[in-house]
């Protein structure tokens, strides 16, 4: 079984596309998966994970069976999603009678509590995508540093950095909406 | 105090943005469309060479080969 996979990580790094498409449908899910984790739209998480493998494909030679394949799988995707929240827009941004209904939040409120919910989760996404990602990735799926290190290829503490500076205009933006958390 | 307020920041996210639910799958195939695009961009047919460029670089050649001494004028226009 072990030589099996060896070989068809040696065929893939050969550019044979049997091979590629074995592995497309071993790590197809997982990749997706991971995608969907940062894009949060099941569509756009299909697109990126279609341009992920063809970018798999085309750096074929530079794969390092042993290294595994799911590791850098998983970067290559990191990298695509990443590419995916530059060019997807932003939450649009909110209106003044908005606004205006949060001025006085009330934590007993189910009402208000889910609608700070919903400006907080528009206000994320207004973020800078290298700080979102990161902030997702920590905060949101709970990732260690170290794990978020490795995919975004940068060091621990730039992503302690990151994903504090996500935090504080994050709470800059809410605040400016008359929101205290 | 600061760290109090990042705290409350980030359960703040964690409601607003719950995290995926895990074993998500893609609601089709993604292969089909994986293969299409990569003959797309696989395929290196060379670009095709007008005839007119062809048939200036036969006149140029010809020229050389008629006028050996005109080579030091070509390489001059390069």
């Amino acid at each position: 079984m072990q030589n099996e996979t060896g070989s068809v990580l040696d065929l893939f790094r050969q550019g044979d596309v049997g091979a590629f498409e074995r592995l497309f449908r071993e790590h197809q899910r997982a990749v997706y998966g991971w995608v969907l984790r940062i894009v949060r739209n099941p569509a756009a998480a299909e697109d990126v994970t279609v341009e992920t493998f063809w970018r798999i494909y085309r750096a074929h030679a530079r794969f390092d069976p042993a290294r595994g394949f799911a590791p850098w799988a998983r970067r290559i995707a990191t990298h695509a999603a990443l590419d995916w929240l530059r060019t997807a827009r932003p939450e649009s941004a909110l209106g003044p009678e908005e606004m205006e209904t949060l001025a006085a939040p009330d934590a007993g409120d189910a009402a208000i509590a889910a609608e700070i919910r919903r400006k907080t989760a528009q206000a994320f996404g207004r973020l800078a995508p290298k700080l979102r990602i990161a902030a997702t990735l920590a905060v949101v799926e709970e990732l260690t540093a170290k794990e978020v290190a490795e995919v975004l290829g940068i060091s621990v503490a730039a992503v302690k950095v990151r994903v504090f500076r996500a935090l504080r205009l994050l709470r800059n933006d809410l605040e400016r909406q008359g929101i205290r958390p | 105090m600061k760290e109090d307020k990042q705290d409350r920041m980030e359960m703040l996210l964690k409601r607003s943005v719950p995290p995926v639910e895990a074993d998500q799958e893609p609601s089709r195939d993604l292969w089909p469309a994986t293969l299409r695009g990569l003959e797309m961009r696989l395929d290196t047919r060379p670009p095709a060479v007008p005839w007119f460029d062809m048939a200036l670089a036969g006149g140029v050649l010809g020229l050389i080969a008629l006028f050996p001494a005109s080579i030091p004028v070509f390489l001059y226009y390069l």
